[in-house]
């Protein structure tokens, strides 16, 4: 019998659990998933708990529900991998061997990273909105708050779905003005990077967006420690944004297994090769989703059209084939813009997001880079694709790899 | 991208003046390009662009946090060294292209 381990059952590995219990015989080939959770979370959700268009119900289901027959699911911590054995150790002893391997373990919050974070104003006047918890607590918070200087800040690249500070600050814009106290809160985004994006033409669009909203951008702005008594934020070069209300993505790093395993990066995401998804120094081994080091957003989305060009290399491995398919970075990501708009972008590692239309070139319905309303639906209706189509492994009418079609080259 | 003279060397620049070729650099035109961001190079500052050289050789993607765990400096004297942007400066003194910000 051979053996396929899937570690991590989020986005990426019950894709991939679902894909490939369809194609392999389940004569020949045993299927295990090992998650150390039973509840799969929404992710995308987490960004409308603090404003209450979401409660934690609409973002939790469990695990098994999306795990298909004839996968063998273990739910257990991992101890380690022992990539030169061909094995993996669990929390509890038990010993898993495998031919192949699925690393897809992800991408978690680490708020210790940050000296002051997790301190006396963690979940009072200090939140995260990556946790289940931390969004909850902010939707109490954001109920009987009345004003004051709020910050989004972002403490350190690569993080899990790039867009979602704008998109909170978007939001909050709308929430507070709807409860009619906008004057009084004072909204500012805080980023290590540039600019509110990586790549000039969308970085143009969404910066008039925020000044067109009146939210303040500090770019450049990289957070050495948080200042728990004066409330304020300290960069590594002495500059300081003072708040009331926090708002922060801490760092981002891979599993603590990763580290264990001896297979990191210095944020425990695991060196991987960005075309065909195999551990670069294990032929046996793939990574899918935000646990690999890939250059393009630690994404739902980009999981997802990873895990396509992962099938094709995983059955060409399997058969005894050259890995014959190249993943191209493509990622898609909804931008929630506030008053029922939303944005889109479409990219990969070689071309940066442009306007024009998507899926259909002309048609749309999506206008990219364009704030519409027709873009917001999308990102309501998405959450019914994720749980029904996007998880089971089926097919969605986006190609894997990313089109020029519908695409407008801009120049300055 | 333009021919450039730097340290009385011609060198392929790009549209922000970054060295296309690392292997035109060398030290010479390390103090020229430090000269016209306002930073005057010391044996720490020839330390670091060494580091950042070596990484890029090796293919791997630099980053502050990188440089902060290097054994050469953290990441506050690290700012203090190429105040303003230290990771974008080091890198155009260093020779190596500008790092680009994956998210």
């Amino acid at each position: 019998m051979q053996k396929l381990l899937i570690l991590g059952g989020g986005t990426a590995g019950t894709m991939m659990a679902n894909k490939l219990v369809k194609a392999l015989d389940n004569e020949e080939w045993e299927i295990t998933i090992v998650d150390k959770y039973k509840t799969h979370y929404y992710q995308p959700g987490f960004l409308f708990i603090p404003f209450g268009i979401y409660n934690r119900k609409d973002v939790e289901k469990p695990k098994a529900n999306f795990f298909p027959p004839g996968v063998k699911v273990i739910f257990s911590d991992v101890n380690k991998i022992e990539p030169d054995e061909n094995k993996v150790l669990l929390e509890d002893g038990r010993v898993l061997h495998y031919n192949y391997l699925i690393i897809a373990t992800g991408t978690k919050t680490v708020p210790e990273e940050t000296p002051g974070l997790k301190e006396k104003l963690w979940y009072k006047d200090i939140f995260d909105f990556y946790t289940v918890e931390g969004a909850c607590a902010l939707q109490r918070k954001f109920k009987q708050w009345e004003g004051g200087k709020l910050v989004m800040a972002i403490t350190e690249l690569p993080y899990k779905c790039p867009v979602a500070p704008l998109e909170f600050v978007f939001l909050a814009d709308d929430y507070f003005t709807k409860k009619g106290i906008r004057d009084k809160v004072d909204i500012t985004l805080v980023t290590p990077l540039p600019g509110a994006f990586t790549k000039p033409v969308a970085t143009k669009m969404l910066s008039e967006l925020l000044k067109d909203k009146n939210i303040n951008v500090e770019s450049e702005f990289y957070i050495e420690s948080i200042n728990n008594d004066e409330k304020k934020l300290v960069s590594y070069d002495n500059k300081e944004v003072p708040f009331d209300l926090l708002t922060i993505v801490p760092v981002n790093m891979g599993d603590p297994m990763i580290a264990r395993s001896e297979m990191g990066d210095d944020l425990n995401f695991v060196p991987t090769n960005k075309h065909t998804l195999q551990s670069e120094k294990y032929e046996n081994i793939f990574v899918l989703g935000d646990a690999s080091n890939i250059p393009t957003s630690k994404a739902g989305s980009v999981a997802h059209f990873a895990s396509e060009i992962l099938f094709d290399n995983i059955m060409d491995a399997i058969e005894g084939r050259p890995l014959s398919a190249k993943f191209d970075g493509h990622a898609n990501c909804y931008i929630e813009t506030g008053f029922g708009k939303g944005a889109l972008i479409d990219f990969n590692y070689d071309t940066e997001p442009l306007p024009g239309t998507f899926p259909l070139p002309g048609l749309g319905p999506f206008g990219l880079l364009k704030n519409t309303k027709i873009n917001h639906y999308g990102k309501i209706m998405f959450r019914w694709i994720y749980w029904h189509i996007l998880l089971k492994g089926k097919e969605l009418p986006v190609e894997a790899d990313m089109t020029m079609a519908g695409k407008k080259k801009v120049s300055f | 991208m333009a021919d450039k003279v730097i340290a009385g060397k011609t060198v392929q620049v790009n549209d922000e003046g970054y060295l296309l070729d690392a292997s035109q650099w060398d030290k010479e035109i390390a103090v020229e390009i430090a000269k016209e961001i306002g930073i005057e190079l010391t044996d720490k500052h020839f330390e670091v662009l060494a580091f950042l050289r070596e990484k890029k050789e090796a293919g791997e993607p630099l980053t502050i946090r990188k440089v902060g765990k290097s054994g050469i400096v953290d990441i506050k004297e690290f700012y203090a060294l190429f105040p303003g942007g230290p990771l974008k400066y080091s890198s155009k003194i260093a020779g190596i292209p500008k790092p680009v910000s994956c998210v």
